[in-house]
């Protein structure tokens, strides 16, 4: 049982993180008022014999007040959310210097595209790799994603990246990993029966293995 | 149907002979009747939807582990008591399916929307007795259709209650075609039953409200079933016609969800939340109904804010309409859209914070007496609190990027539909047993029925929250496929161990409900010294109700009257000071 | 149903609607009916802006003349419809006959057109999954006269107008049975319930008709 996130490796995964602590303090202070306030008057206003119930209907002005804090309250959680939202699901989100992925789901399984040798995705020099997505780390990175089949969710834990990916449309999402390491990847929208095997991982690695990761897939894909 | 002009008294009438059995309890017109036929059908599909429940939890949490009793199930489902992916999916699919459509729903609705509107009115009967009784039967072969899924070729619908297309769409992707085939067929017959339902329910409010009745001394359960039954009649359509058109997909070829044809796989969603977002409303204010007019029985006080609460009931049912995409966050529609459903959401916790804070405010110096419904009515209010709340987390579009399709949001609608909805119905089965079947239900079982539930819910269904935190996907058949869900694995194990113990802390409930039926004391008419006017009737109440039509001298909350000895005071009991009500009030 | 017959003038109620129960229930329920129909043709805004290839030019495929009279037909019908309620408020025994039958003949028509306009698209080879493989229209697609691929187009006409179709057969059964009582001399001018509200049916599945010809036939 535990209410801490796990570890987290993306630029944007400690702002969502931050909006996570934040409600859960807020909810957490609503929780313990309301739940003791009930205990404490089911204790305290026990039927005993003798004793009448206070004859009221009500109380305005409590009833502004338990109106108005909430009111405010969820103001204030939707501004702060709302920030974070633009910049990493909003529509101009994806920062400019990203470098750019295909992504095809099927049933069950994830094919990531590369762009070749002219650095352009859609062309014919692409290769694509299957299951295996390999990033550099402290760069954003956007994916490209469409589906052959039914609707998937490209979902990495770590980096709190999840974006369904829809048959018919296009479906963008960007994240900068900061940290190297394999990550894995989650089909988190029900597909089918091997939705639940439906995994793959991230590589993220430093600048210059990427290099060399990305030379060494050129040279067998141009052998091939 | 518009041409059976029903003589508005009938009801009254057929008191007076002698009718059959067949017509009195089988084809009966008489809206108590009609209330326990729902009842023992809802019952029956929430022991289906809970063993369900227990074979998902089997799964979670001893994977591909045999199952004792298992193996009784054929090949298709579990060889050797082991379930295979596709029959998780099944059963992940109708354990939502038979609780939301075919247990919660029609027992907060069908059950206390027909028993409660015309006794607690002042009315004979419903506005249309015989449509009524159409409504139930037209509800019974949706139930068989939905039943019959399970024997059918390529196995029950697998898409999930939500049935997102194109999954959904083409038998090519689930193996299922007959299954889900069934499910729309079934889910847009039930819709025939509910809008019948709530067309009757509509018109005994607006029409057939005793002389004195006004619309501000109805009952909160009253005012809560009348804005579930408008709901009810404008969302459900909506479904209808979705599913027949996922129906069409399915059978004749048509291509409404099918993105290769020029279908759109979004549209799905849209419809089905336009009238699941509505639908969420209708299995809760039903239940904030019931509660309210526990908690100010049990309080021995006049609700508190009254007038707050009828316009929260408002609120909410208006509100219900205008957030259906925080479904759909993640789901590719416009990101800009996501921020307006994130604010319109978000506010639905004013409402829901001001019924929270005047029931405790009801319960604010009172003198409460703890029956078991009013054990019942504080575990809803408290539960409800922790759904709300866990609910604050999803609203955020930013963090529903992470918590989205996870157990949190698992956590979440049990703590509001089983927590919530549940809880206040077995405080509504427990409040108004006496007056439905004229017995008793035995308190000591009841408090024990109360507590295990209490207990094993929350040992269930709150460590689920931890691992939605974690990262864990709802709908998983196998979780230890992922690294980073293994370390889980045991609080997996310990959910489905407390849910089992739940589904069996249900045995002294089934046993007090159906022995307290022949063998319970004889109720009084007014056991928990009540004002509503279901109290002022003999338990069970004769056909036709009330021997001569009553009239309300005031609202529904006066306990604890200075004005009376006795610290309640009925709705209709004239005083002194009461004037005749106007002719034509309740304009 | 079949017993409804002691038909008695509406009770006065000391709370309440000004209205009595059939017919605000008969309100109640054109709501929900409004709200199936929305979902029908909100799919279909949605999809054909999503898709707008899909569609031909207004008459490519559809026949419009027959439809165009056929929903003149309706609004007769819905013409003879208000005199059945006129006659009925005057107690005209005879007129009030006479205008129910025009319009359940009226109402039969507008399926059997519906009927026939049917046959002869799936002659032509559009049926709701597109063009009919081998049809004519198929053939037509294939030179380049028509859209590449109308799906989605047969999905919703077939799925709206079949619909509609649906709620005009129920309205003319339920005209039927009014008839019948009709002829049995069950409507007064004091008390005639069942006309009244079996017209409000019947012009809100006109209204619905006319919405439907504009979208489907005519843009």
């Amino acid at each position: 049982m535990s209410w801490i996130l796990p570890p987290s490796a993306s630029s944007f995964a400690e702002r969502i993180d931050f909006i996570y602590y934040l409600i859960l303090v807020i909810t957490g202070i609503a929780f313990v008022v309301v739940e003791a306030g009930l205990i404490w008057f089911m204790i305290k206003y026990r039927a005993r014999p003798g004793r009448k119930a206070q004859y009221t209907h009500g109380n305005a002005k409590a009833e502004v007040i338990w109106t108005a804090v909430p009111a405010v309250t969820v103001v204030v959680i939707g501004v702060l959310s709302g920030a974070v939202w633009k910049d990493v699901k909003g529509r101009n989100s994806v920062p400019p210097n990203a470098i750019t992925y295909g992504v095809t789901a099927q049933q069950f399984e994830w094919h990531f595209a590369y762009a070749g040798p002219d650095a352009q995705l859609g062309t014919a020099d692409d290769f694509s790799v299957r299951n295996q997505l390999h990033v550099p780390v402290n760069r954003p990175v956007e994916l490209r994603m469409s589906s052959e089949d039914v609707i998937h969710s490209f979902f990495v834990n770590a980096f709190r990246v999840k974006q369904d990916i829809v048959p018919g449309m296009e479906t963008v999402v960007w994240f900068e990993a900061t940290e190297t390491g394999d990550f894995q990847i989650a089909c988190a929208e029900l597909c089918g029966l091997g939705h639940y095997r439906m995994g793959a991982t991230v590589t993220v690695h430093s600048q210059e293995d990427y290099g060399r990761w990305l030379d060494e897939q050129m040279t067998t894909t141009a052998l091939r | 149907m518009a041409t059976a002009a029903v003589p508005l008294d009938e009801a009254t009438h057929a008191g007076s002979h002698e009718i059959s059995f067949i017509r009195k309890y089988i084809f009966s017109t008489d809206h108590k009747i009609i209330g326990i036929q729902f009842m023992l059908m809802s019952l029956i599909f929430l022991l289906v939807g809970g063993i369900l429940a227990a074979m998902i939890r089997w799964q979670l949490g001893f994977p591909n582990t045999s199952m004792p009793g298992g193996g009784i199930l054929p090949e298709t489902m579990a060889p050797g008591g082991i379930l295979l992916p596709e029959f998780y999916n099944s059963l992940v699919t109708m354990h939502g399916t038979i609780m939301v459509f075919f247990a919660i729903m029609p027992l907060l609705v069908g059950v206390y929307g027909n028993y409660l509107i015309p006794l607690k009115l002042g009315a004979p009967d419903m506005a249309f007795p015989r449509l009524n009784m159409a409504s139930f039967w037209v509800a019974v072969p949706a139930g068989i259709l939905m039943m019959a899924g399970f024997f059918v070729e390529g196995g029950h619908a697998a898409a999930g209650w939500t049935v997102y297309a194109p999954l959904s769409a083409d038998p090519e992707w689930t193996g299922v075609s007959t299954g889900q085939q069934l499910w729309l067929l079934s889910l847009a017959v039930l819709g025939l039953s509910s809008i019948l339902g709530a067309t009757n329910y509509i018109t005994t409010v607006v029409n057939m409200r005793a002389p004195g009745m006004t619309w501000f001394r109805m009952p909160l359960s009253i005012w809560a079933l009348f804005v579930t039954s408008i709901l009810v009649l404008l969302a459900i359509p909506i479904l209808s016609g979705a599913a027949i058109m996922l129906f069409f997909d399915q059978t004749i070829g048509t291509h409404f969800f099918d993105a290769l044809d020029g279908g759109q796989p979004l549209l799905w969603q849209h419809l089905f939340w336009y009238f699941g977002h509505p639908e969420v409303y209708i299995l809760i204010l039903p239940a904030m109904g019931f509660v309210s007019d526990i908690i100010a029985n049990a309080s021995r006080k006049p609700i508190f804010g009254y007038h707050s609460m009828v316009y929260a009931i408002i609120a909410i049912g208006f509100l219900g309409w205008v957030v259906w995409g925080h479904h759909m966050f993640q789901s590719g529609m416009n990101p800009t859209l996501g921020t307006t459903f994130m604010i319109s959401t978000l506010f639905i916790a004013v409402p829901s914070a001001i019924k929270t804070f005047n029931w405790m405010g009801t319960m604010w110096r009172g003198n409460i007496r703890f029956h078991v419904p009013m054990l019942h009515a504080t575990a809803f209010v408290a539960m409800f609190v922790i759904g709300g709340l866990s609910g604050v987390f999803m609203a955020s579009n930013t963090f529903d990027i992470y918590i989205h399709d996870t157990y949190f949001i698992v956590a979440h609608i049990h703590y509001v539909l089983f927590g919530g909805s549940l809880f206040a119905i077995f405080g509504a089965i427990t409040f108004w047993y006496p007056k439905m079947f004229g017995r008793m239900m035995n308190p000591f079982w009841g408090k024990v029925h109360f507590v295990l539930t209490f207990i094993f819910f929350n040992l269930a269904f709150f460590p689920m929250h931890s691992l939605g935190v974690a990262g864990h996907m709802r709908r998983i058949y196998d979780p230890t496929q992922y690294e980073f869900l293994q370390p889980l694995q045991p609080v997996n194990t310990f959910i489905s161990i407390s849910v089992f113990l739940l589904v069996l802390s249900q045995l002294p409930f089934a046993l007090n409900f159906i022995l307290s039926w022949f063998n319970g004391a004889k109720a009084p008419d007014n056991p928990w010294d009540d004002n509503g006017l279901e109290w002022s009737v003999p338990s069970p109440p004769p056909h036709g109700n009330f021997k001569e039509t009553p009239t309300v001298y005031r609202g529904a909350y006066e306990f604890s009257s200075p004005l009376v000895e006795e610290d309640f005071l009925p709705q209709n009991k004239k005083l002194d000071s009461d004037p005749e009500p106007a002719q034509a009030a309740g304009h | 149903m079949a017993h409804a017959a002691v038909m008695q003038p509406p009770p006065k109620r000391e709370v309440g609607a000004d209205v009595y129960n059939e017919k605000l229930g008969m309100w109640v329920f054109l709501g929900s009916e409004v709200m199936f129909f929305t979902a029908l043709i909100g799919s279909y805004i949605i999809l054909r802006f999503g898709n707008p290839d899909a569609w031909t030019a207004p008459g490519a495929i559809l026949n419009i003349p027959i439809t165009a009279v056929n929903t003149f037909l309706l609004i007769c019908s819905s013409m003879t419809m208000v005199k059945a309620f006129a006659a009925a408020q005057d107690g005209d025994q005879q007129r009030l006959k006479l205008y129910l039958v025009a319009t359940v003949l009226i109402g039969a028509t507008f399926v059997g057109v519906q009927a026939y306009e049917y046959t002869q698209l799936v002659h032509h080879g559009f049926v709701p999954s597109g063009y009919l493989v081998g049809g004519e229209l198929a053939e037509r697609a294939a030179a380049g006269e028509l859209p590449a691929s109308v799906g989605i187009y047969g999905s919703t006409f077939y799925t709206m107008t079949g619909f509609h179709g649906f709620h005009v057969t129920m309205g003319v059964l339920c005209m039927i049975f009014v008839t019948w009582k009709a002829f049995r001399g069950k409507y007064t001018a004091t008390d005639h319930r069942g006309v009244e509200v079996i017209g409000l049916y019947w012009h809100f599945v006109d209204l619905v008709w006319i919405i439907l010809f504009t979208i489907v036939y005519l843009i």
